[in-house]
């Protein structure tokens, strides 16, 4: 049995936008299904989001102004605030936030690709018992919820945390471990949550190569270690992308994870948003922080898309 | 004897030659999975510049001996020897075998060069030598100006020719084809042939080829090995197995046969003599094998070997009469379906001679067939 896992959906080789080509019968209603779905949840949110990230921030309810209003009679205006991209730029605040989400995502991605690859790759020349039994396991730590888990690293990595404690009385360490609130614990979050995703669609590729390239390779004169970079580790790169773009772009708007894990120095996007929304009210300010977030994930999304065509 | 002129001639053929070596020799293979076992004790020898094919059904064991000849599966006992060295425990990408695979298996990330090329590089082999060697392999297969394409980007046909090339420019002692035109369709697949076999004399070395395509074996072929249940029946020279089939799996394996089961009455030094419930007449065959009288045999006749007559032959023996009761018409030939008295079917290909309107024999019409003595073989097993 295999795994099916959508490494298509990043990856088609087709370009064809719509998943249906006839314009009458079945097929089209079906297709109409997905279409009206990203219309309405996806992209209508996303152009009001625009729009929010463009007004200006007042005490009212909403607690923005209207981009678009009639001045005068005749007068339809258009008043663009761009102070809260500037604001992006310039305030260190909002950088630094940026370039602490960013960093964390790339090391996370970095990690789960050195830890995942490798693990993809051994489920894969497995026997077909331990295969399914390994992909159980691997699919297990998403039967729990995602807090839980959290919260149970929290618990294994406080002051007097199950680590610490054991640490202690082993008489390894006279004082309790700092791990909560670091760079790293929330690394560490991030790898143990997102692994999975990396993962799979490694794998999913994996099993996809035909065995005869190898076989090939090895035919024509190159040793096993030589051909797994030179042929598995290429013939395997679009399921690496795929990996690798939903660990980078899942963890760099995660809030969870740094929220729970991390301390108030390790600033990412999410809370920084999340302190826009609820904490200071400023909804405009949260608005554009998503869009500069959304064109952080899409952007490198785009681009390795262009480049995973084999 | 029209049998003594073949034996002289057949003596000139290298795997004649008591003296000749052998360049590869399969000695004693035994392969078994478990309870499952797809080779058998196989012993063969394939000599310098020969193209052997083995042939039989899918599941046979041919996959499996290739794949043993090129190092990608141990055998469970026996010894295989290229030129005389033994290399059974040897690496596939220590072999100086190549294979080319049934899926080609281009790699799919790299261009025609590259992947010609990348055969090459793990030999160390200078830059300029790399080039020369890959330009010469294409234009061996007359592809050359297709370097900077992408597999993906050739068609079937090229796409198994790049396969050849990149097996080729490696210039190995041994090359070994796994069903090389199965994905062809059949007009290329009968000039690829053709192709292959000019390469394969052109340049000398030895090919062992695994096909279920008997026509593809008969045309190809010096000689050819006929595999069943991971054993093999017969070896020999496909008209040799044609013609004198050893067993009554290898006569209905290639081509259409008819087979009468009988009795042996009477023997002398080069013909026999039996009795079939099939046929009224007493029937004759060349056989120069000792059989007991009185032994059960198997006569079998291929189609085009029986003649079909409106009017009694004037033999006392080789002949029978029956209605034709189906006529399959394929253009070159017509096959006629023809009801003994007996009851038994009896396949006969004619040629058409003349247009369909005016042939000479129709549904239902009495016929009479028959056949020459040298044209039934004996079959023992």
């Amino acid at each position: 049995m295999k795994t099916k896992f959508p490494t298509h959906v990043f990856f088609s080789k087709s370009r064809k936008f719509f998943p249906f080509h006839r314009t009458s019968g079945a097929g089209f209603w079906l297709g109409i299904v997905p279409l009206l779905w990203v219309l309405v949840l996806f992209v209508l949110p996303l152009l009001i989001v625009l729009k929010v990230s463009f007004a200006e921030s007042v005490f009212a309810i909403p607690p923005f102004s209207e981009i678009i209003s009639f001045t005068g009679e005749y007068f339809l205006e258009l008043k663009l605030n761009l102070g809260n991209y500037a604001a992006l730029l310039h305030d260190t605040y909002y950088t630094s936030a940026f370039i602490n989400s960013t960093l964390l995502a790339v090391t996370a991605t970095v990690i789960c690709f050195l830890l995942g690859f490798p693990m993809a790759y051994g489920i894969h020349n497995s026997s077909k018992n331990l295969k399914l039994l390994l992909l159980l396991l691997l699919s297990l730590s998403f039967w729990t919820s995602f807090l839980i888990r959290i919260y149970a690293w929290m618990n294994l990595l406080s002051c007097n945390g199950l680590l610490n404690s054991a640490l202690l009385k082993l008489g390894i360490i006279d004082a309790p471990l700092q791990l909560l609130g670091t760079y790293s614990t929330v690394c560490l979050g991030l790898v143990f949550c997102y692994l999975p995703f990396m993962v799979f669609p490694v794998y999913a590729v994996l099993e996809k190569v035909d065995r005869s390239y190898i076989e090939a390779a090895h035919d024509l004169g190159c040793p096993p270690t030589k051909a797994f970079w030179t042929i598995t580790i290429p013939l395997s790169k679009s399921g690496i992308l795929t990996g690798g773009i939903l660990v980078f772009a899942t963890s760099i708007g995660e809030f969870t994870v740094p929220e729970l894990l991390g301390d108030a120095e390790t600033i990412t996007f999410g809370r920084v948003l999340w302190n826009e929304f609820f904490s200071n009210l400023d909804w405009t300010m949260a608005c554009a922080l998503s869009i500069a977030m959304m064109i952080c994930v899409v952007l490198p999304v785009f681009l390795l898309q262009r480049r995973a065509r084999i | 004897m029209a049998l003594a002129e073949q034996s002289i001639k057949r003596n000139t053929e290298i795997w004649q030659d008591i003296n000749a070596e052998p360049y590869v020799q399969i000695e004693g293979i035994t392969k078994s999975y478990g309870d499952i076992t797809p080779l058998r004790d196989i012993s063969l020898s394939v000599y310098e510049g020969e193209l052997f094919s083995l042939l039989g059904r899918s599941g046979c064991g041919k996959t499996t001996l290739l794949r043993i000849l090129a190092g990608f599966e141990a055998p469970t006992s026996g010894r295989v020897l290229i030129d005389g060295v033994d290399v059974t425990g040897w690496a596939p990408y220590r072999r100086p075998v190549n294979m080319m695979f049934q899926s080609y298996a281009l790699f799919p990330h790299m261009t025609v060069y590259q992947n010609i090329a990348f055969g090459l590089k793990q030999d160390n082999l200078s830059k300029s030598e790399i080039i020369e060697r890959t330009k010469e392999a294409l234009s061996l297969v007359q592809l050359s100006g297709f370097e900077e394409r992408k597999p993906d980007q050739l068609s079937g046909g090229q796409k198994q020719r790049v396969a050849l090339a990149r097996s080729l420019a490696k210039r190995p002692k041994l090359l070994l084809l796994d069903e090389p035109m199965a994905a062809l369709d059949k007009r290329l697949r009968e000039q690829t042939q053709f192709e292959l076999v000019n390469i394969q004399e052109k340049i000398g070395l030895t090919f062992i080829l695994v096909t279920h395509d008997q026509e593809e074996a008969m045309t190809m072929s010096t000689r050819m090995a006929v595999m069943d249940e991971g054993r093999i029946r017969q070896v020999g020279m496909p008209h040799d197995i044609y013609e004198f089939p050893n067993s009554r799996y290898v006569a209905e394996f290639i081509g259409s046969i008819n087979l009468f089961d009988g009795i042996v009455t009477e023997q002398d030094q080069d013909h026999v003599l039996l009795e079939t419930p099939d046929i009224d007449c007493q029937c004759c065959a060349a056989h120069t094998g000792a059989v007991p009288i009185g032994a059960n045999v198997t006569l079998a006749i291929r189609p085009e070997k029986i003649m079909v007559s409106a009017s009694k032959p004037p033999y006392s023996q080789n002949w029978a009469q029956g209605g034709i009761k189906e006529i399959a018409y394929l253009g070159d030939v017509s096959i006629y379906y023809i009801q003994l008295v007996s009851g038994k079917m009896v396949m006969a290909t004619l040629p058409n001679l003349l247009r369909l309107s005016e042939r000479e024999f129709k549904w239902d019409d009495v016929v009479y067939v028959f056949w020459r003595p040298e044209n039934g073989s004996i079959l023992t097993s």
